[in-house]
């Protein structure tokens, strides 16, 4: 009995080690390519750890090809949203936690139906909006619209709320406190768990988002890493695969380290992405 | 006074969700004339499409990536996560591994997958070159375009990992006890307590993944071209809606091809729906 438990174990832990090494593979193949010079990635046979490693991909990807813009505009445009959307967020999902309204579950329902709508269908209109307003080739339209609330922010943020007992706001009321006070001193200090997954998620989205900047941004200048690597690799250098890994690598390592950094609350946040439905 | 906190997101709601919504149903019914003047049309956008060759072949290849992809997909992550159930050491390290690729910016696997796919330099068929096979062109070549899209996609299958592990995680242990001292096995215990279980968590991922699957088009773009690749192969209805939108300007067509891809999600996912109700009744008789 104990024999087929072992060897069940070891066909469980062989099987484990062989997907973890396809998993890991091409995260191995961006890095030492990245590491390349144009003549190592011809080699044959192929070495996949190069001898010598070559620097040069990621100086062509600062001096030649504007990476530092790109990066400082993607900083730029995460940073903003990340304002945007948990401060109109955090004061939105205390209205709906906090406070007794007429038809509040209903608009809450909507908000949470809102998030099923596919873009293709608001993108259009948004676009001729925007362009009403002369916003195209600008980063208003990636900014502003956050500043009126993140959906999925306001949903995890409510249900927080949610568990917050009520007497810690009567206390705070007989002392004197209105309800602004109650949100920014008793609900915003309690809420620095679900407030940090937040801007763990909304800065994975906003660093990673490729079809909103492909349709705002118009001007080279302004460019996003997403865009600016998909514009590289369809362009004349697009057989230059050690500066696109580099260039992919550069744009992966902020999340990965991120990822490394506070991966229980990656982790929970997705699994519970998913069980809210 | 509550209203007042809720005010900016129902400002939000007004502006850039519930007038784009009606504005674009308007939108599909018109089509922008000489110097931009705006004309009725009727249906003829939604008939329009119906003739086209373009809108037919964006939404076989969409559903071909769907039907294949999302139920190869779906059973992968849950071996998956049914493998980092077990208890062992470095669960923890696995878990890590298994989940990582899921985080990686769309652009960055997208590049990344088209290099490892590269028929010629990839380290793909450079393996297959070592044993003695002919790799396929992978992305260059249309037959081979689908089974490349959809092999990438397993690499980011963790997100979809984590709620099957959180799933299996909520099964009462009691439950698994219980049937091994009536003497049922892991197949049986699989059969009979897992799935059933997991059927909730099972449809929410399937909805899921139909939803983005059918809006999806970014790879695409990363990967092959606006044209969705040679002989159009990766043409996918996201992919429709864009070029005829913001590359070829046609607003009310692009409009009306947004409305019909809300209906054709809506049905999907009420069949899906249905058809894991179904399943489950005859599960229990």
């Amino acid at each position: 009995m104990t024999k087929v438990k072992t060897r069940r174990l070891v066909l469980t832990y062989m099987f484990a080690v062989f997907m973890s090494i396809l998993f890991l593979f091409p995260f191995l193949w961006m890095t030492t390519t990245s590491f390349k010079t144009a003549d190592q990635v011809y080699d044959n046979p192929m070495q996949i750890i190069p001898n010598p490693f070559d620097f040069s991909p990621y100086q062509r990807l600062f001096t030649e090809n504007n990476f530092g813009q790109y990066l400082w505009n993607t900083v730029y445009v995460t940073v903003l949203t990340l304002i945007g959307v948990i401060l109109s967020s955090s004061v939105v999902a205390f209205g709906f936690s906090y406070f007794r309204f007429p038809k509040k579950e209903l608009l809450f329902k909507i908000l949470l139906g809102t998030m099923m709508l596919p873009a293709q269908v608001t993108m259009i209109p948004q676009y001729i909006l925007f362009d009403k307003l002369g916003w195209i080739g600008s980063f208003k339209p990636l900014i502003i619209p956050t500043f009126f609330g993140g959906t999925w922010v306001i949903f995890l943020l409510r249900q927080f709320f949610d568990t917050i007992p009520r007497e810690y706001s009567e206390a705070a009321k007989i002392d004197g406190a209105n309800e602004w006070t109650i949100f920014t001193k008793i609900y915003l200090p309690l809420a620095k768990a679900p407030i940090s997954t937040s801007v763990l998620f909304v800065f994975m989205w906003t660093w990673t988002d490729f079809m909103n900047p492909l349709i705002y941004l118009t001007d080279d200048k302004m460019y996003t890493l997403s865009i600016a690597l998909q514009r590289i690799s369809s362009g004349a250098r697009s057989t230059d695969w050690p500066l696109m890994m580099a260039g992919s690598l550069v744009m992966a390592l902020p999340i990965v380290i991120l990822f490394f950094s506070a991966q229980k609350t990656f982790i929970n946040g997705a699994s519970m992405s998913g069980l809210k439905g | 006074m509550g209203l007042l906190f809720i005010l900016p997101w129902i400002l939000g709601l007004l502006i850039f969700t519930l007038y784009p919504v009606v504005a674009s149903f308007i939108l599909s019914f018109t089509r922008t004339g000489e110097g931009s003047a705006i004309k009725w049309v009727g249906l003829d956008n939604y008939i329009t499409a119906f003739r086209e060759p373009d809108f037919f072949r964006a939404i076989l290849n969409t559903l071909i990536l769907s039907l294949i992809g999302i139920p190869v997909a779906q059973i992968m992550s849950l071996v998956a996560a049914l493998l980092l159930n077990v208890k062992m050491k470095f669960q923890g390290v696995f878990r890590t591994i298994f989940f990582l690729p899921s985080v990686v910016p769309a652009v960055a696997t997208g590049l990344l997958w088209k290099w490892i796919l590269n028929p010629r330099l990839g380290p793909i068929n450079t393996f297959l070159d070592s044993i003695g096979l002919a790799g396929p062109g992978w992305l260059a070549d249309p037959a081979w375009v689908k089974p490349s899209l959809i092999i990438m996609s397993f690499w980011g299958i963790g997100g979809t990992m984590v709620i099957y592990l959180a799933g299996l995680q909520n099964i009462p242990t009691e439950y698994y006890e219980a049937a091994k001292l009536d003497g049922a096995g892991s197949w049986a215990c699989l059969k009979y307590i897992t799935m059933p279980m997991l059927r909730p968590v099972t449809l929410f991922n399937t909805i899921m993944a139909i939803i983005t699957s059918f809006q999806s088009f970014s790879n695409i773009i990363i990967m092959l071209d606006m044209d969705g690749g040679m002989k159009k192969a990766g043409l996918v209805y996201g992919l429709y809606i864009y070029t005829n939108a913001f590359r070829d300007f046609k607003m009310g067509y692009s409009s009306a091809l947004a409305w019909i891809l809300l209906a054709f999600t809506f049905v999907s996912v009420m069949l899906t729906y249905k058809f894991f109700n179904r399943s489950g009744d005859q599960e229990v008789s």
